[in-house]
């Protein structure tokens, strides 16, 4: 929420600067900018490997995530053991709850960001694409939204929905479409003047068709880096909402209740906190990487400096 | 400008009365109700509560009677501490919440904005990128983990401050709190600061300004800070926002009797009449800060006001 | 702007002159939650119960044990039938303002208590009292009519419902601490205001920042004052127990009433002897849903109940040490030996096979399990145990799924009989063995499993009229056995005291009521 503004300036900004270039040798260029970016591409291949072993990495390993090792509670890292990654206060092996805990904070993640893309786009596509007073007031709309206190109404809707995280987060998701909708919408009214769109009006499309088959196509470029952006957003809030306790139910788990249950036993056990913990903050650092690569990617402007 | 704040001030009655609304049914749909508990009571003693709360009666009649309350200026009473109405706790929470946010704000400001014009004038050095690195991990550790290994470190091992509480006031025991509301705020504003002020430095005015042999100090002084400091006064708004709601956390783990914790605590408990209460008082709160930033905005920058 | 700055201003000055205060002797106790209230008769928790005995004091008191001893009233006698107790009120008992306390102040929080309008949540309590329960639904008007009387200023007269005798025990208990009708007269509802309320105990409350603390301070108009050592208690409101023990570690706190399981092994080694984990008088218990099938089998309750391996959760899975409990009425109780779970010494390989084969007999077997929901309110332990249960119970062939809701609405829902199997908890509000046995009496809002037994409810409430200790001992023991070997419910343990005591504070007696009044404490420099 907080970094509403500051995605939105990065993201409009972009978008401004050359539209001329037209869009596919955009798309070009900013993928062979984004090859050249090093740090952008290590991040990537980092993401990648995460993503790959909290697919898979469940299915390597001999300790299911939620069978107890009645030999070993709250046992150290070991090699001997098998536990690598030490096993939890239940006698759970780490190594198979922190893998299942990143597929999980992942997924919750994608569901966010998918229902604000979703719901972002199409808004912000109608109000820009109609725009007179029905843009208006659908813009008032949403700098309505934005006076709210966002989280105390997560809170709310935690309290309601408890039991069912997807849900929970698509709810979220629902409360994140705002600027993604801002975005979407300025840059609708400026493709909406194109040549190729005069075309479409002219053979008779009907509106719903215009949005949907040629205004929303082009706008992948800044609906990527939002969402992008989003991620990283969503897993930061699923871990606070894990600490005040509305986190995934038991035996799930999630890389924020993991750390969250960790955080208080860190003098005593460790490694309950650092592996992942370690996880996240590479997470969240490879994702902010790869959106910030793609934000430079996109930015003409970027290469002048 | 007069004329300008006061539709603004305006627009949010209606926002505040559809949140008020929205938020007084969510609430009744949760299921549990303010005096279920580890000991079940009788349901005549169930009757005798729900009777004095008013809430034996219709649910729309109950809301009628709580926003001709709210029009009053009362906020009703709070069923988990009948010593107080949700005013009197308001008005005791707040002055904590407000000196915590307050000076996380302006810490936050000011060092992220000096962290983002240092990176902007020595940009690609090794001090930037170690600074960014820094200022990375405040963003992405939550601070709910930050404050127990700040705790752990100052308060016990080296001894220099307190673990928590608010002790006399003296600013020892804002130190540790307050650096945990900061850090990723400090971590956005220098990025903010960073990019609009390398695109400052470059623009023509600056390097006409350097033609002109002027110092470093003197252009950044003069020249750039002003123009660069746009976005991230548009950044500002929503974080003195997200200041009060992050000192959820900071509250609750520093033992700190802010409103913050109120918030959370009221939720789980049921305790309607607190819940809208804080929601209440945080959208108003929200709304006149979100205000002063952009009168001042505004101030700054006149091509606002003729929009 | 100018209240506004007051405001601002106020919390740093008036903490600036508690922190003067500080420096007189005070006891800094980390006490849990926020107090709801400072009133009698809007308070449950023992977090409030702390305070509430420190600073009102009711007939009777508590020692430093939990023990009853005489309190306000110096003396009673009880009429031949057990109906009529006369209490003798102490000379020169008065309030923290001065004015006598009379037997006209209990009759009023008698009376206030029962009164609908004052919707007292734990009036229950008193039901024992003749008339209590029909003022308390409305069904008598006239508040008169309760079975408390004051004879004259001094003498107190308390008729019950039917003998009962466990009453006088239940007089410590915050729920009928006299109220000062003076102040209650003169302020309204405004009489529990830190700056108009008048107490009677031990201690008067002076300030009160929600969310913060209470401060108490010693009353010097009180009878004992001379021999209360301690000037000042403050009272923490905390609820994350792992910020407290930081705080407690640095210093700022005298007596933890909690702590995070996970820290005692560390606490041992290095705070050696502060923290103190003694068992007490209350249960951790499932409860399971008798109602519904296929629990309704008592046999399949008996698996379940089997296949807990008992043993492991205190020591491994708390780490903590509690005792497993293999009967209903927690050791320790006056007058009473619990009865005791029959298979309860089996080796627990047998008991896991002996519940194979009960689930087998019921036509539940590993590849056609019995599936059903374990219910449980958010806290880490709770969570812990029911992980730890789910995985005993799979390899007998129950297919557990866990169902965490926050405690509203987990006894909202479970009070309503919407459970298979669900945690739940009770301690000894008073010191007898019938705390325990009505949560099993059909019809009890706290039975949540709806265990209903003829005999059982037949026995009980025979012992309840029952004067002869000895006599109604072995009722409620028969009772007791009744629903053990019916698995009406399944004990798991003996909840522990678990306090963290510095040891500057002398005179902390551990006991199974959790009852240590600040009057007895005493603090070393």
């Amino acid at each position: 929420m907080s970094i509403r503004s500051l995605k939105e300036n990065i993201v409009e900004d972009t978008f401004t600067a050359d539209k001329e270039t037209g869009g596919r040798s955009l798309m070009q260029s900013a993928a062979l900018r984004f090859y050249r970016n090093k740090a952008a591409m290590l991040s990537l291949i980092i993401l990648c490997l995460l993503i790959l072993s909290a697919i898979f990495g469940p299915y390597l390993i001999p300790f299911g995530y939620e069978d107890p090792d009645w030999a070993a509670f709250r046992s150290p890292p070991s090699w001997d053991s098998g536990h690598y990654f030490g096993t939890d206060q239940n006698g759970r092996d780490l190594l198979a709850r922190t893998l299942y805990g990143t597929r999980i904070s992942l997924l919750v993640a994608l569901v966010a960001t998918v229902v604000s893309v979703v719901i972002g786009v199409s808004y912000g596509a109608v109000a820009g694409y109609i725009g007179g007073s029905i843009d208006q007031a659908m813009m008032r709309f949403v700098d309505i939204m934005y006076a709210l206190p966002y989280i105390l109404f997560v809170i709310l809707l935690m309290v309601i929905f408890g039991r069912n995280v997807f849900l929970l987060f698509a709810a979220i998701g629902a409360l994140e479409w705002l600027t993604m909708a801002r975005i979407v919408r300025g840059q609708t009214l400026s493709i909406k003047e194109r040549e190729f769109i005069e075309a479409a009006r002219a053979t008779g499309l009907s509106t719903s068709a215009i949005i949907f088959k040629h205004i929303v196509p082009n706008l992948t470029g800044p609906v990527v880096i939002y969402a992008a952006l989003t991620i990283p957003e969503i897993i930061a809030t699923e871990s606070f909402l894990s600490y005040l306790g509305f986190g995934v139910q038991e035996p799930l788990t999630s890389l924020g209740t993991l750390i969250a249950d960790g955080a208080g036993v860190m003098e005593v056990l460790p490694w309950l906190l650092f592996f992942p913990a370690g996880v996240l903050v590479t997470l969240l650092i490879s994702l902010l990487f790869v959106g910030d690569g793609l934000r430079d990617a996109f930015d003409a402007k970027e290469l002048k400096r | 400008m007069i004329k300008y704040a006061f539709n603004r001030l305006l627009t949010t009655i209606p926002v505040l009365w559809i949140a008020i609304t929205v938020c007084f049914f969510i609430l009744r749909m949760a299921p549990g109700g303010p005096f279920d508990g580890d000991r079940p009571l009788p349901e005549a003693i169930k009757a005798n509560l729900a009777a004095h709360y008013n809430l034996d009666k219709p649910l729309i009649e109950q809301y009628f009677i709580y926003v001709g309350n709210v029009l009053q200026g009362n906020l009703g009473p709070s069923f988990t501490t009948p010593d107080f109405t949700v005013s009197e706790q308001l008005a005791v929470g707040l002055p904590y919440t407000l000196i915590l946010g307050g000076a996380a704000f302006f810490v936050s400001l000011v060092i992220g904005v000096a962290i983002g014009v240092y990176g902007a004038l020595k940009r690609n050095s090794y001090p930037d990128h170690i600074l960014a690195a820094i200022v990375l991990m405040g963003l992405v550790v939550p601070g709910f983990l930050v404050a127990p290994i700040l705790q752990l470190i100052f308060g016990l091992k080296l001894n220099w401050l307190p673990v928590g509480g608010w002790g006399d006031g003296s600013i020892s025991y804002l130190v540790l709190p307050v650096t945990v509301l900061c850090l990723p705020h400090i971590a956005r504003i220098s990025r903010l600061t960073r990019g609009s002020m390398i695109e400052a430095l470059n623009s023509n005015a600056i390097r006409t300004a350097y033609s002109k042999g002027l110092s470093d100090t003197a252009i950044v002084w003069r020249h750039a800070l002003r123009p660069a400091m746009m976005p991230v006064l548009s950044y500002l708004g929503p974080a003195a926002g997200f200041l009060l709601t992050g000192s959820l956390v900071v509250e609750s783990i520093f033992g700190i009797p802010g409103i913050g914790r109120y918030f959370i605590n009221a939720a789980l408990n049921r305790d309607y009449g607190m819940v809208l209460g804080t929601v209440v008082f945080y959208m108003v709160l929200i709304m006149v800060l979100n205000l002063l930033v952009d009168i001042f905005y505004a101030w700054l920058d006149p091509r606002v006001r003729t929009r | 702007m100018q209240k506004l700055f007051s405001r601002l201003i106020l919390p740093i000055s008036f903490l600036i002159l508690s922190f003067g205060q500080a420096q007189a002797n005070t006891l800094n106790i980390h006490n849990g939650s926020d107090p709801a209230s400072l009133d009698p008769h809007k308070v449950s928790g023992n977090w409030e119960d702390r305070i509430v005995s420190d600073v009102f004091e009711g007939l009777v008191a508590e020692d430093n044990t939990g023990g009853t001893i005489p309190g306000q009233a110096e003396s009673w006698t009880v009429s031949d039938d057990g109906l009529v107790y006369t209490f003798k009120l102490r000379d020169g008992i008065v309030w923290s303002d001065g004015k006598p306390v009379t037997a006209g102040d209990f009759v009023f929080g008698f009376q206030r208590l029962m009164n609908p309008e004052t919707a007292a949540g734990y009036a229950y309590i008193q039901y024992l009292v003749k008339n209590a329960k029909a003022i308390n639904k409305g069904e008598i008007k006239d508040l008169n009519e309760l079975g408390v009387k004051a004879l004259d200023d001094k003498t107190l007269e308390i008729t019950l419902e039917s003998p009962t005798p466990y009453f006088v025990g239940t007089l410590a208990h915050f729920t009928t601490f006299p109220i000062p009708k003076h102040v209650v007269d003169a302020k309204g509802s405004e009489w529990i205001k830190i700056d108009n309320i008048v107490t009677n105990g031990p201690y008067t409350p002076t300030e009160w920042v929600p969310g913060s603390h209470v401060l108490t301070s010693k009353n010097d108009k009180y009878y004992g004052a001379d021999k209360v050592s301690i000037d000042n208690v403050k009272f923490f409101a905390l609820d994350d127990t792992t910020a407290a023990l930081k705080r407690y570690r640095a210093g700022e706190f005298d007596i933890m009433t909690d702590f995070p399981t996970d820290q005692y092994e560390w606490m041992q080694k290095n705070l050696p002897g502060q923290a103190q984990v003694v068992p007490s008088a209350s249960l951790y218990y499932y409860s399971v849903n008798t109602q519904k099938a296929p629990f309704d089998n008592a046999d399949v309750r008996k698996a379940l109940s089997m296949g807990i391996n008992r043993e492991v959760i205190g020591p491994q899975v708390l780490g903590t040490g509690e005792i497993a409990a293999y009967s209903w009425v927690p050791p320790g109780l006056a007058n009473y030996t619990s009865a005791q779970i029959t298979w309860k010494d089996l080796p627990y390989g047998e008991k896991v096979a002996e519940a194979k084969k009960l689930l087998a007999k019921a036509g539940f077997t590993k590849d056609k399990p019995l599936k059903l929901q374990l219910r449980y309110n958010t806290n880490d332990n709770h969570k812990r145990i029911a992980v730890a249960i789910a995985s005993m119970w799979k390899p007998i062939g129950v297919q557990v799924e866990l169902y965490n809701t926050e405690t509203k609405v987990h006894y909202a829902e479970i009070g309503q009989g919407i459970l298979d199997v669900a945690r739940a908890g009770w301690g000894a509000d008073y010191n007898d063995a019938d705390v325990f046995l009505k949560l099993l009496r059909s019809g009890t809002p706290y039975n949540y499993g709806r265990y209903s037994n003829k005999e059982y409810d037949a026995l009980v409430n025979k012992a309840n009229v029952t004067s002869d200790v000895a006599e109604r001992a072995k009722l409620l023991q028969q009772a007791e056995q009744i629903a053990l070997d019916e698995s009406a419910s399944f004990p798991i343990y003996y909840t522990a005291t678990k306090n963290v005591v510095s040891p500057k504070i002398k005179g902390f007696e551990n006991n199974p009521f959790d009852i240590h009044p600040s009057r007895w404490l005493t603090k070393e420099d």
